[in-house]
C-alpha cells in the first residue's frame, strides 16, 4: 500500500465542449491536510467530484484508497460535502444526520459525536431550512464525518464562517488528519493556503503545483503564498 | 438491495412529510373532497355509482403523481442525491423507500375516500369493497410510480407540473370514463389500450358492478400492478452515479 490516498493521473475532464481539467496529476497523502487553491471556476470542484467519483472523465486514471474512484467499495470509507450544503432542508439536523448514518451504515451515536465536532449540537432538534447559512454548511460538513472516513473531500467548507469558527474547523481537520484521515479542502481565499500540509494550486484547468507551503516558498522565492501562485500562474502563462 | 437503508428512506420521506402538515392534510383529505363534490354534482346517488368508481382510482392517481414526480425532482435538483449516491445506496433502495412512503399514505388516502363515499355518499358496490380499495391503493401506486419515473425528464419545476397535463390528463380522457373506449376511433381505442390507466379504470368499474372475481378482472390488475413495476424500476434506472 503506498503512502497516496489518492493519486490521479492524466485526468481530463470536459464539461458542456469545454475541457474543464486538461491532463491533471496529483496525489493526496494520508493523515494530512491538502488544500485545492485557485480561483473560482480553476476546476477545482471537477477535481473533487473525480476523486468521489461522481464525474464522467474523458480520459486518466483516478485511484483512491487503492482502488478506482468511485468503486463500490469506497462508498463507505470516502466522505464528500458539496459546496451548496447537501441536506435535507425539512428535517431537522438530528433526523438528516440519523438517515445518513442509516444509510452508510454509521452507528447511531456518531451522529452526537459530528454534531459536536462541528458545534452544532445545541441545534440538533431544529429544521435545517430555518438554519443561516453557515450552520447548513456545518449539518453538510457533519455528515460528511459520519462513520469516521479513511478520505474527506471538502469543497468550501469554510466559506461564511466567522473566524472562530473558521479557526475551530481547522483545528477539526488537523485533529482528523493526526488520526490518520487523508484530507482534501478546497479554497478559493489565499489565506487558508498557510493552513494546510500540501498544496495544490490550480488554474485554468492545470495544476500549477503540488508542494508543501514551505517547498513553494523555497521553490519561488515567496514567503507569501498569495505572491508565489502569481509567480507560478505567470511563469505558466 | 439492502432493506436497512430501504427502510431508514421510507422514515425519512414520512419524517419529511410530517414537517410539512398542510401537505399530509391535503394529500389524505382532497380525494374524499372531490368525491363528496361529486356527489353532490350529480345530486343521484345512481348517476353517482357509476362514475364514482373510477374517479375513486383516478384522482389519488393524479394527485400521487403531482407530489412524487415534485418531490423527487426536488431531491434531484439539491444536491442531496448526489450524495447519496456516494454512498453506499442503491437505485432500487431509494426509489423503493419513496414508493413505500408514498405508498402508504396512497393507503389512508383511498381509505378514507372509500369509507366515506361507500357509507354517507352511496356508493353502491356489488363486489368487495376490499378489492375496491386494492384496485385504488394500487391506482395510486400507480400514479407514483409514473411520477417518479417521469421527473427523471423534467429539468425544471415547471416542467415536472406540466408533465401532468401530459402524462396523466390524456390517460383520463381516454380511460373509457367520458366514452366507452370500444367507441373511440381504432387510434385512440390502441392508445387507451397501451395506456395503464384504462386497465384501473376497468378493474373498479368492473368490481361495483359484479361480485365475481373473474380473469378479466384478474387480468386489469395484473396490467396494472406489472406498470408499477416497470415503472419503477425505469425510474431507478434513471439515476445516475456519474455525471457530466
Amino acid at each position: 500500500m503506498t503512502n497516496s490516498a489518492v493519486t490521479g493521473t492524466g485526468l481530463r475532464v470536459v464539461r458542456g465542449g469545454r475541457d474543464v481539467l486538461r491532463g491533471v496529476g496529483f496525489a493526496i497523502p494520508r493523515g494530512s491536510v491538502t488544500g485545492l487553491l485557485g480561483p473560482s471556476g480553476c476546476g477545482k470542484t471537477t477535481l473533487m467530484r473525480a476523486v468521489v467519483g461522481v464525474q464522467n472523465v474523458a480520459e486518466g486514471t483516478v485511484e483512491v484508497l487503492g482502488r478506482p474512484a468511485g468503486h463500490p467499495d469506497l462508498r463507505a470509507r470516502v466522505g464528500y460535502a458539496t459546496q451548496n450544503p447537501a441536506v435535507y432542508a425539512d428535517l431537522t439536523v438530528a433526523e438528516c444526520l440519523r438517515y445518513f448514518a442509516a444509510v452508510l451504515g454509521a452507528p447511531a451515536h456518531d451522529v452526537d459525536r459530528v454534531l459536536a465536532e462541528v458545534d452544532l449540537a445545541d441545534r440538533a432538534a431544529q429544521l435545517v431550512g430555518s438554519l443561516s447559512g453557515g450552520q447548513r454548511g456545518r449539518a453538510s460538513l457533519a455528515v460528511a464525518l459520519l462513520g469516521e472516513p479513511e478520505l474527506l473531500v471538502l469543497d468550501e467548507p469554510t466559506v461564511g464562517l466567522d473566524p472562530v469558527l473558521r479557526e475551530d474547523l481547522w483545528a477539526l481537520f488537523h485533529r482528523l488528519a493526526a488520526a490518520g484521515t487523508a484530507l482534501v479542502v478546497s479554497s478559493h481565499v489565499m489565506d487558508e493556503a498557510a493552513r494546510c500540509d500540501r498544496l495544490l494550486f490550480m488554474r485554468e484547468g492545470h495544476v500549477l503545483a503540488d508542494d508543501t507551503p514551505d517547498g513553494l516558498r523555497a521553490k519561488t522565492g515567496e514567503q507569501d503564498l498569495e505572491q508565489a501562485f502569481l509567480r507560478l500562474a505567470r511563469a505558466a502563462a | 438491495m439492502n432493506a436497512t437503508i430501504t427502510a431508514a428512506t421510507t422514515r425519512r420521506v414520512l419524517t419529511q412529510l410530517r414537517h410539512d402538515p398542510r401537505t399530509v392534510v391535503m394529500l389524505l383529505l382532497v380525494p374524499t373532497l372531490l368525491m363528496t363534490l361529486l356527489r353532490f354534482v350529480f345530486n343521484d346517488e345512481h348517476a353517482f355509482s357509476r362514475t364514482a368508481p373510477a374517479l375513486l382510482g383516478v384522482f389519488p392517481f393524479v394527485i400521487m403523481f403531482l407530489v412524487a414526480s415534485v418531490t423527487t425532482l426536488r431531491e434531484r435538483t439539491t444536491a442531496t442525491l448526489e450524495r447519496l449516491m456516494t454512498m453506499p445506496m442503491g437505485k432500487l433502495d431509494l426509489i423503493l423507500g419513496y414508493a413505500i412512503a408514498f405508498g402508504a399514505i396512497a393507503v389512508v388516502q383511498v381509505g378514507i375516500a372509500t369509507t366515506v363515499s361507500v357509507l354517507w355518499l352511496g356508493l353502491d358496490v356489488v363486489g368487495s369493497v376490499w378489492t375496491l380499495l386494492l384496485i385504488a391503493v394500487l391506482d395510486a401506486v400507480l400514479g407514483m410510480a409514473l411520477g417518479l419515473f417521469v421527473s427523471a425528464f423534467a429539468t425544471s419545476e415547471f416542467q415536472a407540473i406540466q408533465f401532468m397535463p401530459l402524462f396523466v390528463l390524456p390517460q383520463f380522457l381516454l380511460c373509457g370514463l367520458l366514452q366507452p373506449r370500444d367507441r373511440m376511433g381504432w387510434l385512440l381505442n390502441w392508445l387507451s389500450d397501451v395506456m395503464p390507466l384504462s386497465y384501473a379504470v376497468d378493474a373498479l368499474t368492473r368490481v361495483t358492478t359484479s361480485a365475481d372475481v373473474d380473469t378479466a378482472l384478474v387480468l386489469d390488475l395484473v396490467v396494472v400492478v406489472g406498470c408499477v413495476v416497470a415503472a419503477l424500476a425505469l425510474g431507478a434506472g434513471t439515476l445516475r452515479r456519474r455525471t457530466d
